[in-house]
């Protein structure tokens, strides 16, 4: 059985030349605009940045991916092609995508570009994966952070493609792609602008000792003296339901799958992802080490002996998310 | 296509037990002046009261009151239950079937079909893929600006479906939201959204009301209400508008429109309506009128 490819997140051309001296696989990363779903002020590629990070990556045996994984808007379409043809041109490993009109069109143009279906389509049963790679080429399937270990060992084995899994990071309860609470409150979305709560709409303010969080007008958050307040996402936020107050979507954590390496490989997965393009490059340095070690640790069937990565955390704190018993 | 636009009752999003589901359409049937009716549990298969049986009994009825009628389908089939009563639905139902779902899509290859909101299509050419596959018409998601709606509806003259009516289906989750109000899991949900006909009202803790829960799905608290916009979205090449059922009084609210799409009265008159129709309810263009307004504040809503 073969070693589970790590494939690490790179914001910055910092960040990626620490994710492949940390023993990155593959490193995936966005250009400058709304084409990608990390389209945060200050971070991703600029054309000539991404051609040095594919040359980079290259020289050190590791794959380059381009993320083109939001949706392509009515009228301007264009720029999500160019972001396309530029990834083939400057010679990326494969392209990151979401869109079906966006798919065909690479693959009518570049039959060659190898083409991942991201987490943004939200592909989540064989069926949905069989469309994608009947009718759109997809090489390579990114797991939606929605099935459970149960799921995940009977669909794997029956994929027509390679699966990637997302074990450490950010954690999306909804399923991505199918969410537009973002924009409900803000006019930006992921889909629409590869923004989910965008850092202009948050507002931080006090009520005596409580810390309130707002996303424009609506208050999402009051976090108690003493608390850890993760990214203030519409999905984490405390509401009234019933009368109470309740975090009735998800609690603020993030998603820690090392220990489950070995059974991910054992069912057939390709590769492992680490989500966070948005992180500094001592996280993506960190992370990236802990999880080629852990990877490695699984291949030779060795007990997990992982660093504890929970200062790194949401909140501070470590879920299974989908995976862990009793989540749904 | 093309010409007269057709006026659409969506499927009942919410977990109606199945003596309500009949009676309503019944009702739809005799009285209500819509021209295609979309039946189908959407959202879990654990609370489809309705066997397919029923659902043809249901359509027998709406058509003998001439309307076109066709099956909507799960918007997240994750589960191996849910993907078999999904190819089950698709191998049993004898007549038009839409989309939530690129599974259902799969399973519908070579077939016309309809393409429901839950599938994202946000610009032109995957619009022109979906209609050449065989999508006799597209429902546009909520997200979408009037900009954006009018780019597609001209790309493709009278396939082009928008909601006008109805919450805001915002979004899905494999993990039920009820049920975690309640303290419990999906599994073991004990019909959670059996008793919320409308949702449950999640508020903002000073008090705004912001979402619903519905299951795994999770939507506005407000209605859009889109009447002002119809005309433009028409004039562009909008062939459909489609009203999503509420805990309201739906021959009513599909009269308002219908009265609209007549030129009986204009939109102020379908907002007044409405808002005696929805009492308690916050009414909003939604995004086709720019921005919505998420958490209306308390004296906003009233006005």
């Amino acid at each position: 059985m073969s070693r589970l490819e790590v494939v690490c997140p790179a914001g910055t051309p910092a960040a990626l030349e620490a994710a492949v001296a940390a023993g990155a696989d593959s490193v995936y990363f966005g250009f400058r605009d709304g084409t990608n779903a990390r389209n945060f002020p200050g971070l991703n590629f600029s054309r000539e940045e991404a051609e040095e990070a594919i040359a980079h990556c290259h020289r050190h045996g590791v794959r380059a991916m381009v993320a083109v994984n939001s949706y392509p808007q009515a009228g301007r379409a264009e720029l999500w092609q160019r972001a396309v043809a530029d990834a083939h041109a400057l010679g990326a490993d494969a392209v990151i995508l979401a869109d079906l009109g966006l798919a065909r069109w690479a693959r009518s143009r570049f039959p060659h570009l190898r083409l991942h279906l991201s987490v943004q389509a939200s592909a989540a049963n064989p069926e949905a994966i069989a469309y994608w790679t009947e009718r759109a080429g997809i090489r390579r399937v990114v797991l939606p952070r929605l099935f459970s270990m149960e799921d995940i060992r009977t669909l794997v084995p029956a994929l027509p493609v390679e699966s990637e899994v997302f074990v450490f990071g950010g954690l999306c309860v909804m399923a991505e792609g199918r969410c537009m609470l973002s924009s409900y409150v803000t006019g930006r979305s992921p889909n629409l602008d590869g923004v989910c709560s965008p850092a202009e709409w948050v507002r931080y303010g006090r009520e005596g000792p409580m810390l309130t969080v707002r996303l424009g007008d609506v208050l999402i958050d009051r976090i108690p003296p003493g608390d850890k307040a993760g990214y203030p996402t519409l999905c984490k936020g405390c509401y009234r339901v019933r009368g109470r107050a309740m975090r009735p979507f998800e609690e603020p954590a993030s998603l820690d799958l090392l220990s489950r390496l070995p059974e991910l490989m054992a069912v057939g997965v390709r590769a492992i992802k680490i989500e966070g393009r948005q992180r500094g490059r001592a996280y993506v340095e960190r992370v990236v080490r802990a999880v080629r070690g852990a990877a490695e640790q699984a291949a030779r069937g060795r007990p997990l002996d992982a660093p504890d990565l929970r200062t790194l955390m949401e909140g501070g704190r470590a879920t299974e998310g989908a995976l862990a018993r009793g989540w749904r | 296509m093309g010409g007269t636009p057709l006026l659409v009752l969506g499927p009942v999003l919410y977990g109606w037990p199945l003596r309500r589901l009949r009676d309503f359409y019944f009702k739809i049937a005799d009285e209500a002046a819509v021209d295609v009716v979309l039946l189908g549990e959407v959202i879990c298969t654990k609370r489809t009261s309705c066997s397919t049986a029923t659902w043809l009994e249901i359509r027998e009825r709406l058509e003998r009151g001439g309307k076109t009628v066709a099956m909507s389908t799960l918007a997240l089939p994750t589960e191996r239950r849910e993907l078999e009563s999904l190819r089950a639905l698709c191998r049993e139902w004898p007549g038009l079937i839409e989309a939530n779902d690129y599974a259902t899509l799969h399973l519908l290859a070579g077939r016309p079909h309809l393409v429901g909101a839950f599938i994202n299509v946000y610009h032109e050419a995957t619009l022109a893929v979906l209609l050449e596959e065989g999508a006799v018409r597209v429902c546009l998601p909520p997200e979408l600006s009037l900009d954006s709606v009018r780019l597609l509806a001209r790309s493709a003259p009278g396939r082009v479906e928008v909601q006008v009516f109805g919450r805001l289906p915002l979004a899905l989750s494999a993990r039920c939201h009820h049920a975690r109000s309640l303290g419990r899991t999906r599994a073991r949900c004990r019909f959670a959204c059996r008793d919320d006909p409308d949702g449950l009202a999640l508020f903002t803790l000073d008090g705004r009301p912001f979402l619903t829960i519905n299951g795994i799905q999770t939507l506005s608290a407000s209605y859009l209400e889109a009447s002002f916009q119809v005309t433009e979205l028409l004039a562009s090449g909008v062939g459909a508008l489609r009203i999503l059922p509420q805990d309201v009084d739906m021959v009513a609210v599909v009269a308002a429109y219908r009265a609209l799409l007549d030129g009986r009265i204009g939109p102020e008159e379908v907002r007044a309506i409405l808002t005696r129709l929805c009492p308690g309810r916050t009414l909003t263009g939604g995004y086709l009128a720019g921005r919505p307004d998420p958490a209306p504040a308390p004296a906003a809503a009233k006005g």
